[in-house]
């Protein structure tokens, strides 16, 4: 099964709004959401130019993109993806 | 409750939106728009309305331009006006903290309440525990008379139905020196006599009531002045991003400061003076030293603890003789300290050869303001690396472990951390000090639980940052 991509943007801007704290999403996930995912950090995704820093941070979760991105607010998206599917 | 939420959002934000305008030269022009921007008409709002919300954000920005909210006698007065006479407010003995009085929610007296969870149940465990029969049954609910109740908790711990629950003022809790206290209106207010400047009031509030008074536009108004400015990185600094040293001191550089050098330079220093003085006091025949290069605890010492200072390290910290470094090399420079502690800018105050402090986020912010990516900078190796030892002066327990590597006194040093200062850890140093003798020869005093890595200003998690500066 081909598992669903996080990316964390560990851009300037979204490590500055919030997103060092992101890293530790792994550790927030259960054991059956840990085999379904890959979280990976990522250089900056460019999601943060043009004056729209106050959005970030930024995660793409497979093609949807999470402004204002919190722990929280990941796997509150990831429990309707995969109840979807 | 450190670390991702609303609040550290909303600071960080207004933090870039400063720096960019102070990069631009165009703060005069345009700060006064800033609060309208923030909250426009019809927008949300996180307080009651968007004036209230327009209103705190223009007091947190006085305090980033350096001002204290306690300042203001007209309140006509405009944000911009209050950027010119920054430049001279930076060296002054002011506090370097203020609260923000339209922001504090005036929190109600710290008490225990019952909640609707009560069943009125026949046991009523919480009326027979009462030692000052502060508990009535009213119309089929416990009720605690607060003029009784001495808050001990003993209802909250026999209620069958966890029905009772304490309400603390958070800020009043953390303080671990009672200076912040309510003022007639319910407000709360600092007494600066009694502060220490640890921050964890200002961590501890989810108004953000309290803020700190930056030196972000001084800083940035230097940098573009005539006169060479060197950032002195603290140790905690090498755990705070997620790119290699050298690549935040390449991002230092390409903010425009003309040279860059790790405190851990001065950790060594530090480190090999403390081994020696120690050993010098012990063969005096004092029994114990602490300490001397978190700057919360040394405030704690002159403010609350007169009695421990006899035992306090005479030896100069880590910042101090770094810009002794910097100085020596460059006397016209201008030194700005970088790290993730408020307490360090009341040091810096007190010190003639430190010109200015940055904190973590004030530095983040004005990476993101400069549009400078960590991890395209091409890493720059410092003229001088300093020894892995001295960079672990950030994490709780690194300075004894430097002292011992660094001093050659592994044999002779016998511990004791104090990982967080709180009103437990005074009291133990103060009877310490009355009998004159400890349960250890040297004493590591750090204000923040895990170090500096753990500090009020920090941008990465401590436990990352912890884990990043013992692998180097």
């Amino acid at each position: 099964m081909n598992k669903l991509e996080i990316t964390i943007c560990t851009g300037t801007t979204c490590y500055v709004m919030g997103g060092g704290n992101l890293m530790q999403l792994g550790e927030s996930l259960d054991a059956e959401m840990s085999q379904k995912v890959h979280i990976k950090g990522s250089p900056c995704l460019g999601l943060c130019k043009e004056g729209r820093y106050g959005k970030a941070p930024y995660v793409m979760v497979g093609d949807t993109v999470i402004s204002e991105a919190t722990t929280e607010a990941i796997l509150e998206f990831l429990k309707k993806y995969f109840h979807q599917y | 409750m450190n670390g991702d939420n609303h609040i550290q959002r909303m600071k960080r934000r207004l933090l870039i939106e400063v720096a960019q305008m102070a990069f631009r030269g165009s703060l005069i022009e345009e700060i006064d728009r800033l609060p309208i921007k923030l909250f426009p008409k019809d927008g949300p709002t996180s307080r009651c309305c968007i004036h209230k919300s327009r209103r705190i954000i223009h007091y947190r920005l006085m305090a980033m331009l350096g001002h204290g909210v306690e300042e203001e006698t007209d309140e006509l007065k405009r944000l911009s006006e209050y950027v010119a006479p920054m430049q001279q407010s930076q060296r002054t003995d002011n506090p370097i903290l203020t609260v923000n009085d339209e922001a504090c929610s005036a929190c109600l007296k710290g008490r225990h309440c019952v909640t609707n969870v009560c069943r009125g149940c026949v046991a009523r465990p919480c009326t027979v525990k009462c030692p000052k029969q502060a508990i009535q049954i009213v119309n089929g609910q416990a009720r605690i008379d607060e003029e009784k109740c001495v808050n001990c908790g003993l209802c909250l711990k026999v209620c069958p139905y966890h029905a009772i629950v304490y309400v603390p003022i958070p800020c009043e809790e953390a303080c671990p020196v009672g200076a912040i206290t309510k003022d007639h209106t319910g407000r709360e207010q600092i007494d600066y006599d009694k502060c220490i400047y640890c921050g964890k009031c200002m961590e501890a509030c989810p108004f953000a009531a309290i803020m700190e008074r930056s030196q972000i536009v001084d800083v940035i108004e230097r940098i573009k002045g005539p006169k060479p400015v060197v950032a002195m990185l603290a140790p905690a600094m090498a755990g705070q991003f997620p790119v290699e040293f050298t690549k935040v001191a390449a991002a230092v550089k390409a903010l425009g400061f003309d040279d860059v050098i790790e405190v851990a330079l001065g950790a060594e220093m530090t480190a090999r003076h403390e081994a020696e003085e120690l050993l010098e006091k012990l063969k005096d025949g004092q029994a114990f030293m602490t300490s001397s290069c978190c700057p919360a605890y040394m405030q704690a010492i002159q403010k609350h603890l007169p009695e421990v200072a006899p035992f306090v390290s005479d030896t100069p910290t880590p910042m101090h003789y770094t810009a002794e470094i910097v100085k020596q090399r460059t006397p016209e420079a201008v030194t700005v300290f970088i790290g993730p502690c408020i307490a360090k800018r009341r040091e810096a105050m007190g010190d003639d050869l430190v010109d200015g402090v940055l904190t973590t986020d004030e530095f983040g912010a004005m990476l993101v303001a400069a549009g400078i990516e960590l991890d395209e900078c091409e890493p720059l190796e410092f003229d001088r690396s300093a020894e892995s030892k001295a960079r672990g002066f950030a994490v709780s327990g690194g300075v004894t472990e430097a002292v011992q590597a660094i001093g050659n006194v592994a044999d002779t040093i016998h511990p004791y951390l104090v990982d967080g200062l709180d009103k437990k850890a005074l009291k133990l140093l103060s009877v310490w000090a009355k009998k004159g003798c400890a349960q250890a020869n040297f004493i590591e005093v750090m204000s923040c639980q895990g170090g500096c890595v753990a500090g009020p200003c920090n941008i990465g998690n401590p436990k990352v940052a912890t884990r990043r500066i013992r692998s180097m």
